[in-house]
């Protein structure tokens, strides 16, 4: 057996990810409790580099490791973007660990394991390699939503996520399981192979389809397999429901296409028909649901369920097309999914950093009367809530109109005239925050009000994300190129 | 025509103003604001004598590419019918902000931003001329507008503010969806120029007929859809209201005469007659629902919905007369409702109610105020000699052409608009002063009687000599018209409409033997 290099060098990002992981841990137990800062300065070292890296993969298509892995631009877009996100989320945990004074060096460290995860995720060529990732980055992160030990609430979420998340692993590897006797192996090229050969009316195939739908459904938080989204979003900190609501979102999409397109492609007709239901299901129960919310964090949890929603209609537009049609849906998800990416992890850098008297301001009440006490946060809120609910000029426009583009020239108008019912219904309950923050006055003494806890990190974490949201609205066409360039190698 | 880009110039200049006016102090923002509003006003100005009266096509053209793919420009013009409308937009703005000008306490600076930007978006729906830019417009506009309501309203204005926003939002989101259907029909083009072009068929116009419907009704806002404009003209700042009589209601029109008419001229032939009658239904409901108000906001609000009527009754008969009549209307619906409003704020400021009874016999301790109220009501019942005569009297000309029957009841409006506005009157100016703070009621100051007399003097103006204005539009409705379908009456007289300047000369005597008596 010969050294694999090659291999090595095309996985030298996922490798300098995991040796920082591994130094982090390391060095935690020697630096003092005053220095821990220094262990996210290394992880953003770590992710400048990784960026420099991956960005040279933004062109080619190469396979690693006998066809376990694949490194390409439609994985390098998803790298980039959980590069950005990472990095955005330690910066965001700088400032949201010291205000609740958690002192846990290991938290970069299971933040760079769950990267790893998700960047095996996005580029495994293999089930089993998907797994692998699938599990590394929700074994991360069950174990930092408990990271605040004294809170009953996040080690509630934390077990309450543990749970469901293994019972959907298994489901998945129950699927993979079907899909091995099927095809006689779990690559992704030989599984499409094999469907081509044998065709769709094996039942057996149908089978492993729910069930990866089912196991990819938890991970993305759709409807019906969204249960433990609100409480563990909830209960979780805030700076890692961000990471989840938006790191682990985009790569199980990432994951999730590349397994459904390049792999189970030739039952398109099939699965996409599951998931018309799944996203109709989506649409309505996470807008709706979302109305009735009294905390911020709910809120936003079932928003993001929704989203998730939106996100699936250019996949069940691109499934049942194929050529330009398909690239332009598929296209469409990824620029969603990085819009989204923006705007939800600046609503959530904010509302963990409203505080009132030392605790979290997760009660949408708490927001009253913001605009006069913080205007410039609650201007930001208003930007983000704003660009939520698709109102131009801002990115979450530029996402919905991909999105309805590509539902429209799908021919699936029905879609896209549904989804804007629902859109329209979202901005009822995006629109309630701002007028709460803008329109209502607080009760109670002045003292007990809360306020923007501001810190230079959360200034760069907003000013990232505004600028995003505002800059991806009205400049677009760099982000679509990207998506472009990396959605059509997905055949 | 000029290469200089004068239209960029008026749509973003306000923008900077808005900018600037969160940075300064109240006091300051309040220049600003009323610096910018004025100068954005000057800027539009020159438009008046470079426009081409005689060109049929957009002036003032710019075009640069904003979105790649799918190819979506950042493309502006203007042509006869958005032209009235973009000046009428820019001179109304300053007024708005001296209007607010003490009667807006808190927050000012942010206020005086969100007018700037709302002025902004409005110029910017008018001179679009790519069908994503004009949303991207005709959205920015909603959360300025939600603020506006929502922040500095009256008591229920957080159910006001978020009424208008669902339901315009519900409107044009469908919008959106037409938009890209038509893009995918239309030759894989945004540009409204091409897709006016473009022919379609018939069952994919009536589709998109029904989605344009959606957005542009709502905003007008035409019958069934109406129900949004009293809660929010109600409870919203006195600006927000002249805001939203004045512009954003012209929006919908706008969007009927740009959009629908030329695009789906076949669905438009179909609907003809159920856009007639539901805006004859408007015009009479409006009326009757105006006369059974207490409240005089909400009586001119309901008097809206009755002159919006007219507009798209203008609209959809389809000829000269009519369409050229309904943009008059627009116009003329902007300053005299706008003047309107003005003045209720004005009043408001006093009294601090809106209330028909607690603001009776104003023309004792408030003599001008009285003289200026009583010549927007006068004009806002269409008196010959004030600007709505001429609007409406087209209209019902385009009107009678098309069904004699339907002229009689659209002119019953206008018995009623008489009905209800010198009932108003009579309560308001000449009835029994209230007991109640009568004694320390002070007339127009300097900074209200400068609100007022330029929308007085446009009145007048615009009643009096209205080609001007009419030869500019002719033009482009003319343009438009040659591609709609023949409508009902094969014989359409097509010969241009020139409302007679001697009729107006010669009621004059008898409008300003009306102020005497108002006085």
């Amino acid at each position: 057996m010969t050294f694999p290099l090659q291999d090595l060098l095309a996985i030298l990002p996922e490798l300098i990810v995991i040796g920082t992981a591994c130094l982090i841990l390391a060095l935690d137990p020697i630096l003092g409790a005053d220095k821990k800062d220094v262990l996210a300065w290394l992880t953003l070292g770590a992710l400048a580099m990784c960026m420099g890296l991956t960005s040279s993969h933004l062109t080619g298509h190469t396979y690693a490791f006998s066809n376990l892995v694949v490194i390409d631009s439609y994985g390098a877009f998803w790298k980039l973007l959980l590069y950005v996100v990472t990095g955005l989320t330690v910066l965001l945990s700088l400032a949201y660990l010291k205000a609740e004074r958690l002192s846990i060096g290991e938290y970069y460290g299971f933040i760079l394991l769950a990267l790893v995860g998700m960047m095996v995720m996005v580029s495994g060529a293999d089930l089993l390699t998907i797994y692998l990732g699938t599990e590394l980055m929700s074994l991360s992160l069950y174990v930092m939503a408990g990271l605040k030990r004294t809170e009953a609430r996040s080690l509630e979420a934390s077990a309450k996520y543990f749970v469901l998340g293994a019972f959907s692993s298994g489901v998945l590897l129950y699927g993979i399981s079907l899909l091995f006797g099927l095809a006689g192996s779990t690559r992704l090229s030989v599984i499409a192979e094999a469907i081509a050969t044998q065709g769709t009316a094996n039942p057996m195939l149908s089978l492993a389809l729910v069930l990866l739908a089912v196991g990819f459904g938890f991970k993305l938080a759709v409807v019906p397999f969204h249960m433990w989204t609100p409480d563990v979003y909830q209960g979780a900190p805030t700076s890692v429901t961000a990471f989840m609501a938006v790191a682990s979102k985009a790569a199980s999409f990432g994951a999730f296409l590349r397994v459904f397109v390049e792999g189970l492609g030739g039952a398109s007709a099939d699965w996409s028909v599951l998931f018309t239901i799944i996203c109709l299901a989506t649409l309505a129960l996470g807008n709706l649901v979302a109305i009735v919310q009294t905390s911020i964090k709910r809120m936003l949890a079932y928003s993001s369920i929704a989203h998730a929603g939106y996100a699936l209609i250019g996949v069940v537009v691109a499934a049942r097309h194929s050529g330009e049609g398909a690239s332009s849906g598929f296209a469409s998800v990824l620029l969603y999914i990085a819009v989204y990416s923006f705007m939800t992890l600046g609503a959530f850098a904010l509302v963990g950093m409203l505080r009132k008297e030392g605790q979290e301001s997760e009660n949408i009440e708490d927001y009253a009367g913001l605009a006069k006490r913080e205007p410039l946060a609650a201007f930001f809120m208003l930007v983000f809530l704003v660009s939520l609910a698709g109102i131009p000029p801002t990115a979450g426009f530029i996402g919905k109109f991909y999105i309805f583009m590509a539902a429209v020239n799908g021919g699936m108008t029905w879609l896209a005239v549904v989804a804007v019912i629902f859109a329209a219904i979202s901005a009822f309950y995006y629109l309630r925050i701002v007028m709460v923050m803008y329109m209502r006055e607080p009760e109670g003494a002045v003292a007990t009000h809360s306020r923007l806890e501001t810190s230079p990190a959360l200034s760069f974490v907003l000013a990232c994300a505004i600028a995003g949201v505002v800059f991806l609205g009205l400049f677009p066409n760099g982000l679509w190129s990207l998506a472009t360039h990396a959605a059509p190698l997905l055949k | 025509m000029t290469s200089f880009p004068w239209l960029s110039l008026i749509v973003f200049f306000p923008l900077i103003g808005a900018v600037l006016c969160l940075l300064v102090k109240v006091e300051s923002s309040r220049w600003v604001a009323l610096g910018f509003t004025v100068g954005n006003f000057l800027l539009s100005l020159p438009l008046w004598w470079l426009f081409d009266s005689s060109a049929a096509t957009m002036q003032f053209v710019e075009r640069a590419s904003w979105i790649n793919s799918p190819p979506v420009n950042y493309s502006l013009g203007m042509d006869g019918i958005s032209f009235p409308l973009v000046l009428m937009t820019t001179f109304l703005m300053p007024f708005c902000v001296t209007v607010s000008w003490t009667a807006i306490e808190k927050r000012v600076q942010l206020f005086m931003s969100m007018l700037l930007v709302m002025e902004a978006a409005m110029v910017g729906v008018f001179v679009a001329l790519d069908f994503v830019l004009f949303y991207v417009f005709w959205e920015v506009m909603l959360i300025p507008m939600y603020l506006l309501i929502g922040v500095w309203g009256g008591p229920n204005r957080l159910y006001a503010a978020i009424k208008f926003f669902l339901y315009t939002l519900a409107g044009s989101l469908l919008l959106l969806v037409a938009i890209l259907a038509l893009y995918f029909q239309g030759g894989h083009t945004f540009d409204i120029l091409e897709l006016s072009r473009g022919t379609y068929g018939a069952s994919l116009q009536m589709w998109l007929f029904l989605a344009f419907f959606a957005a542009f009704a709502v905003k007008v806002p035409m019958f069934p859809f109406h129900t949004w404009l009293p809660d929010a003209h109600v409870e919203a700042p006195t600006a927000g209201s002249v805001i939203l009589a004045s512009v954003l209601l012209k929006m919908g029109t706008y969007g009927f005469l740009r959009f629908t008419l030329p695009m789906l001229p076949d669905a438009t032939a179909a609907f003809t007659k159920p856009m007639i009658a539901l805006s004859i239904v408007a015009i009479i409901y409006g009326a009757y629902m105006a006369l059974a108000q207490s409240d005089i906001k909400k009586l001119i609000a309901y008097s809206s919905v009755s002159h919006m009527g007219f507009v798209t009754l203008g609209i959809f008969v389809l000829n000269i007369q009519g369409i050229e009549g309904a943009v008059m209307q627009m116009v003329n619906h902007g300053i005299t409702t706008g003047g309107l409003f003005l003045c209720v704020g004005i009043v408001y400021e006093r009294t601090h109610s809106r209330q028909i009874l607690d603001n009776t016999g104003l023309a004792g301790p408030m003599p001008r105020y009285a003289i200026f109220l009583m010549i927007f009501a006068l004009s806002s019942l269409g008196l010959p000699g004030t600007n709505s005569f001429v609007g409406e009297f087209l209209v019902l000309a385009g009107t009678f052409v098309w069904s004699q029957f339907a002229t009689a009841f659209a002119a019953l409006g206008v018995i009623l608009a008489a009905a209800y506005m010198l009932w108003l009157m009579q309560r308001v100016v000449f009835g029994t002063p209230a007991p109640a703070h009568r004694a320390h009621l002070l007339d127009l100051n300097a900074r209200e009687t400068a609100t007022l007399v330029p929308l007085i003097v446009l009145v007048f103006v615009l009643g009096i000599f209205p080609n001007p204005l009419l030869t500019r539009m002719h033009a482009s409705v003319t343009n438009l018209l040659s591609g709609q379908k023949a409508p009902a009456y094969a014989t359409a007289p097509q010969q241009p409409a020139r409302p007679q300047p001697a009729a107006p000369m010669a009621v004059m005597s008898s409008s300003s033997s009306e102020q005497a008596t108002a006085r």
